[in-house]
């Protein structure tokens, strides 16, 4: 019988085809939907995420993994109708106005997905309004923000001041990246955290969400 | 409309090995100051940007006074290092392109400096002038009309009135497919958007360009395929893709890239094109590098390769902070300088010094990381002969990835190139995958309509015709 190591290989391995199988299998079983997603999928990609972060893994890997995770996820919501898929944390995440940047922010989304969280990736040159709207619309636990200029750093600080604004600043968390991007900044400009990469980006959220939406998911 | 070359390359333009050498170019070019690039010496090109700053009406006199300092610092220090002539590149942003009156004010505010130098000091300068390519902006972007492109071609005219002597851009035609293939090392991907979409916008807004440097009596410089392998060069610096992968995507650029000089542009090219040798040895023309210098900017394994055949040197960008000597730029047009002068003084005690320098310079970095290692003159000349053979770039863009990947997996058989184990198996991945594209661009477009998100960039910008979908809604 399939157990949740080999489902956890087989995310690892990226191989689709096995993670629908073993799902299917252990499900059949009676699995508990939530512990397969957990002790096996999740699991999968926990281990992709500590190679990854040592630099031992390639991102097309780690795609091919979390395109397996997803194969499984549906899988198990195809067999469970009102099956709610559990989130570390939704999180909305953009290149601020200006900057088109977006290859490291779109990797920081692909690892916040594959780490279970339900990112809004609203893409690049989004305006403050953007952002609030977005926060509105989704109630975010963090909004991460992404700049690559010098000539457009500051509209990280125009995002915040808009969220101040519009009320709705201390709802979430906010966090910023990018290569000319430091803590010092961040804390210049009030926001609640930085990270130098995708890895550590991971470890930042978890930081800053495991206090209240993880708490609540497993409430 | 049609955008065909007028210049095709059958042949190489540099004959021999010993011939390619940095400061010579089969065809230098003169700027209207007398200043000859690729005519023996290499010249150190710097280029600047703005520290921490938006960029709108109410912050143009700060952004002003800006480039005044940087410009002054830059052009004192050049004199009082004896600098034999030097290049300053005015890389535009967004907001300094999008509204052209600002992007003009800051040219005359550099070149006015630099005429002022010139005459008074008799250093010799030159400006390029280096347009930020906003249609990208819109997405899907228009590539072909639009405010956005018109304020492109306004720039470049009203610099070039008001004496920028090079034009160049980096241009992003293409990428809207590309940056997908790099995150997924999908070298199929990586080769339409080059071979196909790059192809086609360079010859596009080059003949343009082209014309504009005609009329305006500037120089059509050329372009980079920065979007493209330097993106994949900064992911493989992070480890987040194959050092493999970038190498091989970069000899890819070579017809993408050299689509601009097929449509009249004459070099020098801009500093950020690793792909600058293979320019050099199909089209002789005169190129700028960046390597070592330019870790202000971004880092590189290619730091020292970078310079063998280059005519002029560049730090790729560094923003006005101050560092404990002076303000940034002046320091990297110190540095700039002592490295070029070390270059012109071993070509002056005779080519064979300069051939040993070369040679130092490829064999310090080569066998290190395979990105440097398809830098090598020997490879470069080696690969390019093989491309003239082809007459469409599209199939030299496949055989370009092809012969990559040969010299290669050939490179580390030989012990001269060192490719970490997690890397290896990919060469074979990327050759299988080169293996299923076919030689027929219209099959290969036929193909890739199905893996490919229309949604996000527009096949008819691109004069191609969406054929598989129609089939598919009719069917
Ligand atoms: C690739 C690239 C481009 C590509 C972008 C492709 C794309 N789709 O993103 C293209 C060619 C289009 C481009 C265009 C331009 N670029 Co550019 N670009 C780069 C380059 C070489 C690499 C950036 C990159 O993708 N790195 C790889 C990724 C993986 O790294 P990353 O972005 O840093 O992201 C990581 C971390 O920072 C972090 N992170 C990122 N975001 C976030 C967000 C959060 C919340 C967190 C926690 C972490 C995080 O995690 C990521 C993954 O580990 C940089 C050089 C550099 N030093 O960064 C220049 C650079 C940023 N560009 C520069 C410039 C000047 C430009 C242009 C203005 C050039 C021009 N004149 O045309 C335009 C501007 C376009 C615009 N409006 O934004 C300058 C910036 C100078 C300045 N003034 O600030 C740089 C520094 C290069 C240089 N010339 O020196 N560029």
């Amino acid at each position: 019988m399939a157990n949740f190591e080999e489902l956890s290989q087989a995310v690892f391995d990226g191989d689709g085809e096995q993670v629908v199988e073993i799902t299917k299998s252990l499900l059949g079983s009676g699995a508990d939907p939530q512990e397969v997603i957990s002790n096996g999928l999740i699991a999968g990609m926990e281990r992709v995420g500590v190679l990854f972060k040592n630099n031992e893994m390639f991102v097309p890997e780690v795609l091919m993994s979390a395109g397996a995770m997803n194969t499984g996820v549906e899988v198990i919501k195809e067999s469970r109708k009102n099956f709610d898929m559990p989130s570390s944390g939704k999180v909305v995440l953009a290149t601020v106005k200006g900057d088109l940047h977006d290859i490291g922010k779109n990797l920081v989304g692909m690892m916040m997905e594959s780490n279970g969280y339900t990112v809004y990736n609203l893409g690049v040159d989004i305006e403050p309004d953007k952002f609030v709207e977005a926060v509105k619309q989704y109630q975010p636990d963090i909004v991460a923000m992404s700049a690559l200029l010098t000539t457009t750093m500051m509209e990280m600080k125009s995002t915040i001041d808009a969220l101040v604004e519009a009320g709705v600043r201390d709802n979430v968390k906010v966090i910023i990246g990018g290569a000319p991007i430091t803590q010092d900044f961040a804390d210049q400009i009030g926001a609640d955290g930085y990270a130098a990469d995708a890895a550590s980006a991971i470890d930042l959220c978890k930081g800053l969400v495991d206090g209240n939406a993880r708490d609540a998911l497993s409430a | 409309m049609d955008y065909k070359p007028v210049k095709t390359f059958n042949e190489l333009a540099v004959k021999s090995l010993d011939d390619f050498i940095y400061g010579i170019a089969p065809y230098p070019v003169t700027a209207k100051n007398g200043m000859v690039i690729g005519g023996g010496a290499v010249y150190p090109e710097i280029n600047m940007t703005l520290p921490p700053i938006t960029v709108d009406e109410s912050t143009m006199p700060e952004v002003r006074k800006q480039y005044a300092e940087m410009i002054e610092g830059i052009l004192k220090r050049a004199k009082a290092l004896h600098a034999p002539g030097i290049i300053v590149e005015l890389e535009l942003l967004p907001p300094t392109t999008i509204e052209p009156k600002w992007g003009i004010e800051i040219n005359k505010i550099l070149r006015e400096k630099m005429y002022e130098y010139e005459e008074k000091y008799g250093l010799k300068s030159l400006l390029r002038c280096t347009p930020n390519d906003t249609r990208e902006i819109m997405r899907p972007p228009l590539m072909r009309r639009g405010d956005l492109l018109e304020s492109i071609f306004t720039t470049f005219e009203k610099c070039a009135e008001d004496g920028a002597d090079i034009l160049s851009i980096e241009t992003t035609g293409g990428k809207e497919v590309h940056d997908e293939a790099l995150v997924t090392c999908d070298i199929r991907k990586a080769i339409f958007a080059l071979g196909v979409l790059g192809v086609r916008d360079m010859r596009f807004i080059w003949s343009k360009i082209v014309e504009i440097a005609e009329q305006t009596g500037s120089i059509a410089g050329g372009d980079t395929a920065c979007g493209f392998a330097n993106t994949a060069l900064a992911l493989a610096e992070q480890s987040m893709i194959p050092r493999v992968f970038a190498a091989v995507d970069r000899v890819a650029t070579v017809p993408r890239t050299l689509a601009g000089f097929e449509v009249g542009a004459v070099g020098p090219d801009k500093d950020c094109g690793y792909e600058g040798p293979y320019m050099k040895a199909i089209a002789g023309v005169p190129i700028s590098m960046e390597g070592k210098t330019a870790a202000c900017a971004h880092l590189s394994s290619i730091g020292n390769v970078a310079a063998c055949v280059c005519d002029m040197w560049s730090n790729e960008s560094v923003q006005n902070i101050k560092l404990l000597s002076a303000p940034a730029p002046v320091v990297y047009t110190e540095q700039l300088i002592y490295d070029c002068r070390l270059m012109n003084e071993a070509a002056a005690e005779g080519r064979s010094y300069a051939l040993k320098l070369r040679d130092w310079l490829a064999d310090s970095d080569s066998r290190l990381d395979p990105q440097a290692y398809v830098l090598r003159p020997d490879i470069v000349l080696e690969i390019s002969k093989e491309l003239v053979k082809e007459k469409d770039a599209f199939i030299a863009t496949k055989k370009a990835a092809a012969l990559a990947v040969d010299v290669l997996k050939r490179g580390m058989a030989a012990g001269e190139v060192q490719v970490l184990p997690k890397e290896k198996k990919w060469l074979d991945i990327i050759s299988s995958q080169i293996e299923t594209i076919p030689d027929d661009w219209q099959e290969f477009w036929h193909e890739m309509q199905k893996e490919l998100d229309l949604s996000k960039w527009r096949p008819e910008e691109y004069d191609l015709e969406v054929t598989a979908a129609k089939t598919a809604s009719a069917g």
